[in-house]
């Protein structure tokens, strides 16, 4: 932790960032996001198994985005969304420091895409074990018994669009859920409101969720919303192939068009 | 009108089975994979049994997340108006922490302070509170720093503090408690020389609410708010959750025949609580969106009613997926 | 008793639209129940929230006179989902409304007092509504000047008033347009509206000022006008924070410790200085 923190301390006296975003001691010992602006706060980062929001969302952000250049210490999915960001063009290649903690404790940097690409590449996937044993669960159910069950969990949706907010992915500035005219999806919390919701933004995210977990953390309720990201990021995977989040090149499969593509709607 | 009894622990089973013989329907904290939540119980066996908090606040009882004004059907030349009225039934709110009984009083004064908001009133009317004092808090919990805590009554129609060897201390504070007590009067057994405040958690005041409301106006330009906000995702979980927050919007949902106007939870953290069809927003950024919330809840309110939007339950804290705190943060402005 | 829902808006016909520039239309709304209309009562300044059934409702202010009875008039620029779908009413359509809400131009306060109305754009319609009302009872005060802006002639709001006003030797009106706003036959000012302000420099004695229009154009008058001596209680203007309900609950509209639904819209230029600049 030391190691990182006098990185970080490096990194904002010799001006190289003006911010270093990380993660701090929170209440009842959780960790929250930190934003390190000064040789002193970077005293307060903390770098440990407990560290896992991504917080590559907050680089989009006008507020975090006119503070300078930024570090960011990164977790594998975090690194991943680096990758999607830059991929998606919401990223400048370079514009982004990131900071890895190996397991030996030594800060890597990773200046630019091409080092995070390769760095992801030795990674593990995202998804927990136990996240993906629920997946493999969901996907082995009938496609009735799968709506029943994600009917039973949108039942408690609030539409408080914590899982909206806390996405990286989920970056425009604008978004379909708010626009009235016309009104595409309800606002009201209701079976309807709260499917559509969940669903549109599920399609958005196919292709191109870096299986973090944030939402599914995000969620107040305890609705494990990011098996449903992460069903349609496998499927997309499994059908069309890059994974999202490996590559800082886009290879978008719902919005690309291949004249030899498998499916012949679509030729 | 306070007058104290005993109940054992199978009292509360009398009680449950009256209530339901009489057609009231009981609401109580239960658990269900680690989750506590409100909702309808027969018995005391459905209620949870060690539990802090539930996630969402009880405020839906009186104040739906979804809930028809009223609908309309449209035929040409003509449109024909349908008020609405919610369906009454008694309604026991059993297991409510001091904090989210003292809610109630909160959501009362914003719907009914100038003119009259029939359906929460109707809500409201239909409904007793049990509540349940507190014998464990966490990090989270202030509600000795706005007025509250851990064995308040305010808010309650029947206060129930657990007693270490069983049973509860039975506190009857109205005339909705009376009742309760009429239909099952043998249970209420007399207490002596019992000392509630020992049987109740601790919870340390703080800071001082009064002392914040006077300072607020003066913290209104200070770069605290930007500072504080930083990490704030802008959803609306922590209004959500919230026993107290009442911000709410108003929608249409229509076919060309007919339709309804719904009233929906809304949030002063969202950017489109404030933004205008122009695009002009009033609160553009986060930082300002965050200083709404902590001055409507403690300098705006406290000025028009005397005191503050808030019960200090902590579920804000609970359930913000950043760890927003309001305690350390309203103690870093009170500090400021 | 039954309790009254204050969300049922009384049903109106709209009996009257006037194209007033583009995408801008008055209504004028007759209620549909003889009863409601007997009992309807409002001030000027205060406003009300209109529905377009199917699509919601809209707050804008009440744009024709109390002393004007039998009917209300409204002033809106089609934005958004609502207001464009209000928009494509026509003469015998069914609309809602409720209200009035809010407080009100102290017109009462203002007897014996000169009046000086200063309007850009779509925010002439609260203004309409005061000068009116002040017409309508013109022994009550001295003397009335109006200064209205548009960015163009087109834009020009309530055209055949401005020139009934215009006729009239008991009220003082300026009209002018932005810079390359004219047309080739105009024959007011050409000018933003604070240039032509100041150009007039009004007297601030024993007067006070009414001021509606666009956050720029208060930006630069509000400023003016304290330079030409008028006192921050004599500056009237309104907020047009959105809102939701109408009664001080949704939170919407609060700015400080003011709900803008019920202490306003209707605020002076002192009681502004004290509150949050979030409107």
């Amino acid at each position: 932790m030391d190691v990182l923190r006098n990185k970080a301390r490096d990194l904002l006296a010799q001006g190289q960032v003006q911010v270093v975003i990380g993660y701090e001691a929170g209440t009842s010992g959780a960790r929250r996001p930190s934003f390190a602006r000064s040789e002193a706060d970077a005293a307060r980062l903390m770098w440990d198994a407990d560290c896992v929001g991504n917080l590559a969302g907050y680089l989009t952000r006008p507020e975090i985005k006119k503070m300078g250049k930024a570090a960011i210490v990164a977790n594998a999915a975090t690194l991943r969304a680096l990758l999607q960001l830059t991929a998606e063009h919401q990223l400048a290649e370079g514009a982004v420091l990131a900071l890895v903690v190996t397991e030996e404790g030594a800060v890597l940097e990773l200046s630019n895409a091409q080092a995070v690409t390769e760095q992801v590449a030795t990674l593990p996937s995202s998804l927990s074990a136990a996240d993906r044993e629920k997946l493999e669960r969901l996907m082995a159910l009938s496609r009735e018994e799968r709506r029943a069950f994600w009917e039973q969990e949108l039942q408690r949706c609030v539409k408080c669009y914590a899982c909206r907010s806390s996405c990286p992915m989920c970056y425009c500035g604008s978004c379909t859920m708010d626009c009235n005219r016309p009104q595409w999806v309800p606002v009201a919390s209701h079976e309807l409101g709260n499917l559509e919701y969940h669903t549109v933004r599920a399609m958005h995210l196919a292709g191109r969720c870096v299986q973090c977990g944030e939402c599914g953390r995000a969620c107040p309720v305890g609705i494990p919303i990011h098996l449903l990201t992460c069903y349609a990021e496998e499927s997309v995977r499994r059908q069309f192939g890059q994974p999202a989040g490996t590559s800082a090149t886009l290879n978008y499969a719902l919005g690309n068009f291949r004249p030899d593509d498998q499916e012949s709607f679509i030729r | 009108m306070t007058s104290t009894f005993k109940l054992s622990a199978s009292a509360l089973e009398t009680l449950f089975a009256a209530l339901s013989t009489g057609g009231w329907r009981i609401l109580g904290p239960t658990e269900t994979d680690g989750r506590v939540e409100v909702r309808e119980v027969k018995n005391p066996s459905q209620v949870a049994s060690q539990y802090l908090q539930s996630t969402l606040s009880a405020k839906e009882v009186a104040f739906p997340k979804v809930e028809r004004l009223l609908s309309y059907k449209m035929t040409p030349g003509q449109v024909e108006l349908q008020d609405h009225d919610p369906e009454l039934q008694p309604t026991v709110l059993f297991g409510a922490r001091p904090c989210e009984a003292a809610g109630f009083g909160v959501l009362d004064k914003v719907f009914n302070w100038d003119s009259r908001d029939k359906l929460f009133s109707a809500r409201l009317r239909q409904l007793t509170v049990i509540g349940l004092s507190c014998t464990q808090a966490d990090d989270a919990c202030f509600c000795t720093s706005v007025g509250g805590g851990p064995g308040s009554t305010r808010g309650s129609d029947l206060l129930l503090t657990p007693l270490p060897k069983g049973g509860y201390l039975a506190e009857v504070l109205t005339a909705k408690g009376e009742a309760l007590q009429a239909l099952v009067p043998a249970v209420f057994e007399p207490a002596e020389g019992v000392d509630k405040e020992a049987l109740l958690a601790k919870v340390e005041p703080v800071f001082d609410r009064a002392e914040l409301t006077a300072k607020l106006p003066g913290l209104f330009a200070s770069e605290l708010w930007a500072e504080q906000s930083l990490r704030c995702l802008g959803c609306g979980a922590c209004a959500f959750v919230c026993p107290t927050c009442a911000c709410f919007d108003i929608q249409e949902e229509a076919d060309t025949k007919q339709g309804q106007r719904l009233r929906l939870w809304d949030s002063c953290g969202l950017r489109q609580f404030t933004l205008h069809a122009s695009g002009h927003n009033p609160r553009n950024v986060q930082a300002e969106r965050w200083r709404q919330r902590v001055y409507h809840k403690f300098s705006y309110f406290p000025q028009r009613f005397g005191e503050a939007m808030c019960v200090g339950c902590g579920k804000c804290t609970r359930a913000c997926p950043v760890d927003m705190n309001l305690k350390e943060h309203l103690t870093q402005a009170s500090g400021a | 008793m039954a309790e009254r829902n204050p969300y049922l808006p009384y049903l109106m016909r709209v009996a009257k639209v006037t194209e007033e520039a583009p995408a801008v239309k008055t209504f004028r709304l007759e209620f549909m129940n003889p009863e409601e209309a007997a009992n309807f009562e409002f001030f000027t300044g205060q406003f009300g929230l209109y529905s377009a059934f199917g699509e919601g409702e809209s707050t804008f202010c009440i744009a024709s006179s109390p002393t004007r009875k039998g009917y209300i008039e409204c002033t809106f620029r089609a934005v958004g989902r609502v207001t464009s779908a209000l928009a494509t009413k026509e003469e015998g359509d069914i609309v809602g409304f409720r209200g009035p809400y809010g407080n009100l131009f102290p017109l009462d306060a203002w007897r014996g007092k000169n009046l000086l109305f200063i309007a850009g754009g779509i925010a002439l319609p609260p203004l309409r509504s005061v000068i009116w009302n002040c017409l309508d009872r013109r022994e009550e005060f001295e003397n009335i000047t109006v200064l209205y802006g548009a960015r163009s002639v087109a834009d020009l709001v309530y055209k055949h008033e401005l020139q009934g006003w215009e006729g009239r030797s008991d009220i003082d009106l300026v009209v002018t347009v932005d810079p390359g706003g004219e047309t080739a036959d105009w024959t007011g000012k050409v000018g933003f509206v604070p240039t032509v302000l100041e150009q007039l420099a009004p007297a601030s004695a024993n007067t006070v000022a009414i001021v509606c229009g666009p956050p720029i154009m208060i930006k630069f008058t509000l400023p003016l006008l304290e330079k030409l001596g008028f006192g921050a209680d004599s500056i009237f203007t309104t907020l047009e924070n959105r809102m939701k309900c109408g009664h001080g609950k949704c939170g919407r509209c609060n700015t400080g410790e003011s709900f803008v639904c019920k202490d306003g819209p209707v605020y002076t230029l002192a009681q502004l200085q004290n509150l949050p600049a979030e409107y």
